[in-house]
């Protein structure tokens, strides 16, 4: 690993003021499980880092009628252990749970989860977010692609969204909230993440020297919510196919649905044509199926990745079934 | 240089140490406390797991700097002076290492698991030991280790309150 500078503020304006306006000079640390790997890689090579982790503001996690509040330094297995979250956001328990090891959970930030980079081993190996060789040819398009992406892939991204939390936040209709040198600004967490159009952009619309400072959900009286992922392995993997679902019910018919895909395309894919074919039904295994296979009624697979057409959609009849089966709140 | 003063099995401990140092080159090297194995070096394989403020971190991807100010739990603080800590007594009868690489990360991952559920189930033990690769055993004895050693403890707790 390259050196580096190393500051710890105790504020959200001093980790501001240490951070610099463009990507690459100064890089935030949080619990660094991604940070760390991408450096000793060399893929990121950072003068500065700041470490949030002293900053009190960020911490804590709080429940009220309105709904959950999380401070972007809770670590991913205290959020899994809250009694608040297990209570009422079962499904964001559940996706925790599975997400990496005990080891990792206990250091991991839930800012960071949200913040990580792309999985890509083309990325990772310092080929870049959108590989290309000296002819200007996409590496991802002949290469071995079988964990890219099949839908939102028509521009030179075809990495994966990393974080399998990230989806079902969404469909529980998270906000995030991001503190940088011009104040403070609220985003839908859908809106957060961006498709990069050239190598200088990331895969969210965070400026440099800007901080999540938290993650927001309203209340989740009368939502039925699940979130489900295949893996090549049962532990301990990154998943295949990712699929959170959240239904706001009505008796017992859908009066609004979420359903959000993770590991399909470089960002966490929200499916309006599925939230369609759900809008006023019950559910049942037939119209979960019809739901299923709108989400990937626009797939598009690379050469190698057509067998993530048929995960992606079974993740999504699953969690349908399994949001009206047990997956109360 | 960065100074850190990091409490390491109850001992505290002052150190000049360059920012990128990892915690376990700083357990190993620094503290001359080598009883945590690096592995993979990747967070992959669980053989380098200390508890940090009790809870089990990959010490291979924290930085010597985190931890400043907090407290570093390793194999060499379990045994109480001949005593071995019940956590280690069960993998020695239950058979649970082979050739022992992958021991210290198993015990200090169980350690606090049994902190968190002092009764754990098969699966509980699994989930808790599922960032930590065994090339030997095949995880059976283990398992059965971890649960003798909750039994154990558990026996013990108990004749105290008694
Ligand atoms: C073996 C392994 C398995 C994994 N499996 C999964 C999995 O199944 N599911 C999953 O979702 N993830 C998984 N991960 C990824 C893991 O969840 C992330 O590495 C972790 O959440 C990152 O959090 P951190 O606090 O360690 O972030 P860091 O490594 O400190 O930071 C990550 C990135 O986010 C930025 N950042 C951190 N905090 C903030 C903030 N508050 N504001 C702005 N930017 C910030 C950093 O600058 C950096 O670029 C896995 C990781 C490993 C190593
Ligand atoms: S050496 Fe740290 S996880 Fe392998
Ligand atoms: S006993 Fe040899 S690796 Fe586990």
């Amino acid at each position: 690993m390259r050196p580096f500078e190393y500051v710890s503020p105790t504020t959200k304006a001093q980790a501001v003021s240490l951070l610099a306006s463009n990507w690459g000079q100064a890089e935030i640390l949080a619990g660094g499980t991604d940070l760390l790997a991408l450096m000793k890689d060399d893929v990121v090579a950072p003068k500065r880092l700041v470490n949030i982790k002293d900053i009190r503001d960020l911490t804590g996690v709080t429940y009220n009628a309105q709904g959950l509040r999380i401070g972007a330094l809770t670590n991913l297995g205290d959020l899994a252990d809250d009694a608040n979250v297990r209570k009422n956001y079962p499904a964001l328990s559940d996706a925790l749970i599975e997400a990496a090891s005990p080891q990792i959970r206990n250091m991991a930030t839930l800012g960071g989860n949200l913040c990580q980079r792309p999985r890509c081993w083309f990325f990772r190996n310092g080929l870049g977010l959108l590989p290309k060789d000296e002819t200007g040819k996409e590496l991802v398009t002949d290469g071995d692609n079988r964990y890219h992406a099949i839908l939102g892939n028509d521009g030179p991204a075809k990495f994966v969204s990393p974080s399998t939390i990230v989806p079902i936040l969404i469909a529980y209709g998270a906000k995030i909230r991001v503190e940088g040198p011009k104040g403070k600004r609220e985003v839908p967490l859908e809106k957060f993440y961006v498709i990069p159009k050239t190598e200088t952009e990331r895969e969210h619309d965070l400026q440099p020297n800007e901080i999540v400072t938290e993650v927001v959900l309203p209340a989740s009286t009368g939502v039925k919510a699940a979130h489900y992922e295949v893996r090549q392995k049962q532990a301990f993997d990154w998943p295949l196919a990712v699929a959170a679902v959240a239904l706001k019910m009505n008796g017992s018919n859908v009066q609004a649905a979420r359903v959000v895909m993770g590991y399909v395309a470089p960002l966490p894919w929200p499916s309006p044509e599925a939230e369609q074919v759900l809008s006023g039904q019950s559910i049942d295994d037939d119209i979960a199926q019809k739901a299923a296979d709108a989400a990937v009624k626009n797939a598009k697979p690379l050469s190698h990745n057509a067998y993530k057409v048929q995960l992606a959609r079974v993740s999504v009849k699953r969690a349908l079934l399994k949001a009206v089966s047990g997956g109360a709140a | 240089m960065k100074n850190v003063t990091i409490t390491i099995n109850g001992a505290e401990q002052q150190a000049q140490v360059e920012p990128r140092l990892l915690l376990v080159h700083y357990l190993r090297e620094v503290a001359g406390l080598t009883g945590t194995h690096i592995g993979c070096e990747t967070s992959l394989c669980g053989a380098c797991t200390v508890l940090m403020d009790g809870r089990a971190v990959k010490s291979c991807t924290v930085l010597a700097v985190q931890a400043d100010g907090h407290k570093i739990g390793t194999v060499e603080g379990l045994a109480n002076g001949g005593q071995l800590h019940a956590i280690q007594e069960g993998f020695w009868e239950e058979h649970g290492l082979q050739c022992g690489f992958c021991t210290p990360g198993m015990l200090m991952c169980s350690h606090d698991l049994l902190a968190q559920h002092p009764s754990p189930t098969d699966s509980e033990i699994r989930e808790a030991i599922n960032g930590n690769l065994c090339r030997c055993t095949g995880y059976e004895h283990i398992v059965n280790a971890v649960k003798s050693a909750a039994r154990k403890m558990t026996k013990r707790v108990s004749a105290r309150a008694a």
